[in-house]
Order: structure tokens, then C-alpha cells, then sequence
């Protein structure tokens, strides 16, 4: 009873920040929105028994995010460039509306949330959580198929991740403004 | 009991939120955003005895370490503009709001 309250207040709070990021023109105010966002639907996923993607949502998007964003507008200029609202929103609105109908009308073809019957309770799921245990010794499933079944796998996203994360580390740290620099080369001259 | 401190948590995650919508500061909404890492953490903690799972224990734990160096960063960010300042010459303020 009460963690379907907390499911509805958590997502409430969402819709809350989701609109509020889209009205609001300050900049920083919008990534500090980001963060609760993140944080948000990092309780949800919580909630929602998925305690791994939660661990990435908070570590990616509230921690690594908020910070790489912070410090593009630390890099860039003009942050709260007033933009015209005349632009007429009726056309995107209609294909936004029909898109999401399409896609409304898609699930009712798919199985019911939690059916035992589905194929995805019945196909493959069954092998891992009979196995997994006994298996790898981890006790949940998914982290046992991320990091033991699918162990390559992880390894190739996890490198990926930490080339772009030498990427962005030397995209960040190249562009040092001219005091720093300056300093840097006093002390260089000192050493 | 852990029913009524969970909604205890919510209506400060609300507070905390509203505080964020609105704050006239950029120092209210850093703190609005902390405040709301800590009471995910204890909502996840709460959550976690109210379920009978002790390992979100360990996530609550995580999303505590996150928010710490978050805000940490933030700050910084905002006070000296850039990440490799070393603190001692406190000298442009980025200007955020």
C-alpha cells in the first residue's frame, strides 16, 4: 500500500520537475532540476526492484552529468539567452500527440505488466533465475547476467564509457582560460 | 511506523522541490538539490526495511558518496569556474543567475 503511495508521489514530483525544466529559462536552476530528476527517477527505479539501473542513474545522471553540464556553461558564453516565443507549436504538438497514441496503442498488443504467462516470463527468464545462483553465486539475477553471463559485453560498454570519458576530460581540461594558463607557465618557469 | 516516516520523507522531498522551482538564489537551489539527495537516500533506507531488502542498504550508502561529491563540485564550479583551481585565489565568480 504504501510503496504504491511512495510509486505515485515519486512520479508526481517527475512530472513536476519535467515541466518545470521545460518552462524555466535559467540555465543553472535547469540543471539543478537534472539532478533531482536523476535522483527521482533513481528512487523509482529503487522502487521498482531494479537496483543496478538506479546505481547508474544516480552515478551517471545526478553525479557525472550535473557536473559535465555545470562545466559547459562554465565554458560557454551568453547563458540565458532570451529566446522569442513566436513560434507556433501547433504542428509539433499534433505529431507529438499522434506519435504518443501510436505508441499507447501499441501496448495494448503487449502483455500485461508482471503476466506470468508472457513470453518474456517463460522464454529465457527461467534459465537465468533457476541457474544464476548456483551458477555465479550472485545473488541478483541482473547483476549476474551484466556481470557474469554477459561479462564481455559489459567490459566492451564499460571501455566505451571510459574513452568518452578521456574524451571529455581532455575537451574540458584543453580549454583553460588564459589566467590559469598563464599561471601554469609561472610555475613551470619556477620548477 | 516506517509508513508514517516515509511520508515524512515526501512531504520534505515536496519542500525541497518547491524550494528548487523557486529559489531566488543559486545557493537555495544548491542547497534544495543536496537536501533532495539526502532524503532520496533516506527514503531508499526507509524503503529498504519497509521491504525487507538490506541490500538497497549499499545503494542508499552510494547515492550518499554521489550527492557529496556532487555538491562538492557544484560549489566549486560556481565559486572559482573551473575545476583545476587550486582554492587559494579565490578570484571570478561565475555569474549564474
Amino acid at each position: 500500500m504504501i510503496d504504491v503511495f511512495i510509486n505515485i508521489t515519486l512520479l508526481a514530483f517527475l512530472a513536476i520537475t519535467a515541466v518545470a525544466i521545460v518552462r524555466m529559462t535559467n540555465l543553472f536552476a535547469i540543471i539543478m532540476l537534472f539532478g533531482i530528476f536523476s535522483f527521482l527517477s533513481a528512487g523509482l527505479f529503487v522502487v521498482m526492484d531494479a537496483a543496478d539501473v538506479a546505481f547508474t542513474e544516480a552515478a551517471v545522471g545526478a553525479g557525472i552529468s550535473t557536473v559535465l553540464m555545470l562545466a559547459t556553461i562554465a565554458l560557454t558564453k551568453d547563458q540565458n539567452e532570451k529566446q522569442s516565443a513566436s513560434h507556433r507549436p501547433w504542428l509539433p504538438l499534433a505529431v507529438v500527440i499522434m506519435t504518443g497514441a501510436a505508441l499507447v496503442y501499441g501496448t495494448l498488443d503487449i502483455p500485461v505488466f508482471g503476466d506470468p504467462d508472457a513470453p518474456a516470463q517463460t522464454h529465457v527468464a527461467p534459465y537465468y533465475l533457476e541457474r544464476a545462483v548456483p551458477e555465479t553465486g550472485v545473488p541478483n539475477v541482473v547483476t549476474s547476467v551484466l556481470a557474469s553471463y554477459r561479462g564481455f559485453d559489459t567490459l566492451g560498454e564499460v571501455v566505451v564509457v571510459f574513452t568518452a570519458g578521456i574524451a571529455v576530460l581532455l575537451l574540458i581540461g584543453g580549454r583553460r582560460p588564459k589566467s590559469s594558463r598563464k599561471k601554469k607557465e609561472r610555475e613551470g618557469n619556477d620548477a | 511506523m516506517l509508513t508514517a516516516v516515509s511520508l515524512a520523507i515526501l512531504i520534505t522531498m515536496g519542500l525541497a522541490l518547491a524550494r528548487a522551482l523557486m529559489g531566488p538564489t543559486v545557493y537555495d537551489r544548491i542547497a534544495a538539490i543536496n537536501m533532495f539527495g539526502t532524503k532520496t537516500v533516506l527514503l531508499i533506507a526507509v524503503f529498504a526495511f519497509l521491504s525487507g531488502r538490506m541490500d538497497l542498504l549499499d545503494i542508499a550508502l552510494v547515492y550518499a558518496l554521489i550527492n557529496f561529491i556532487g555538491v562538492v563540485a557544484v560549489l566549486k564550479l560556481v565559486i572559482y569556474g573551473d575545476f583545476h583551481s587550486s582554492g587559494k585565489d579565490n578570484t571570478k565568480p561565475v555569474k549564474v543567475d
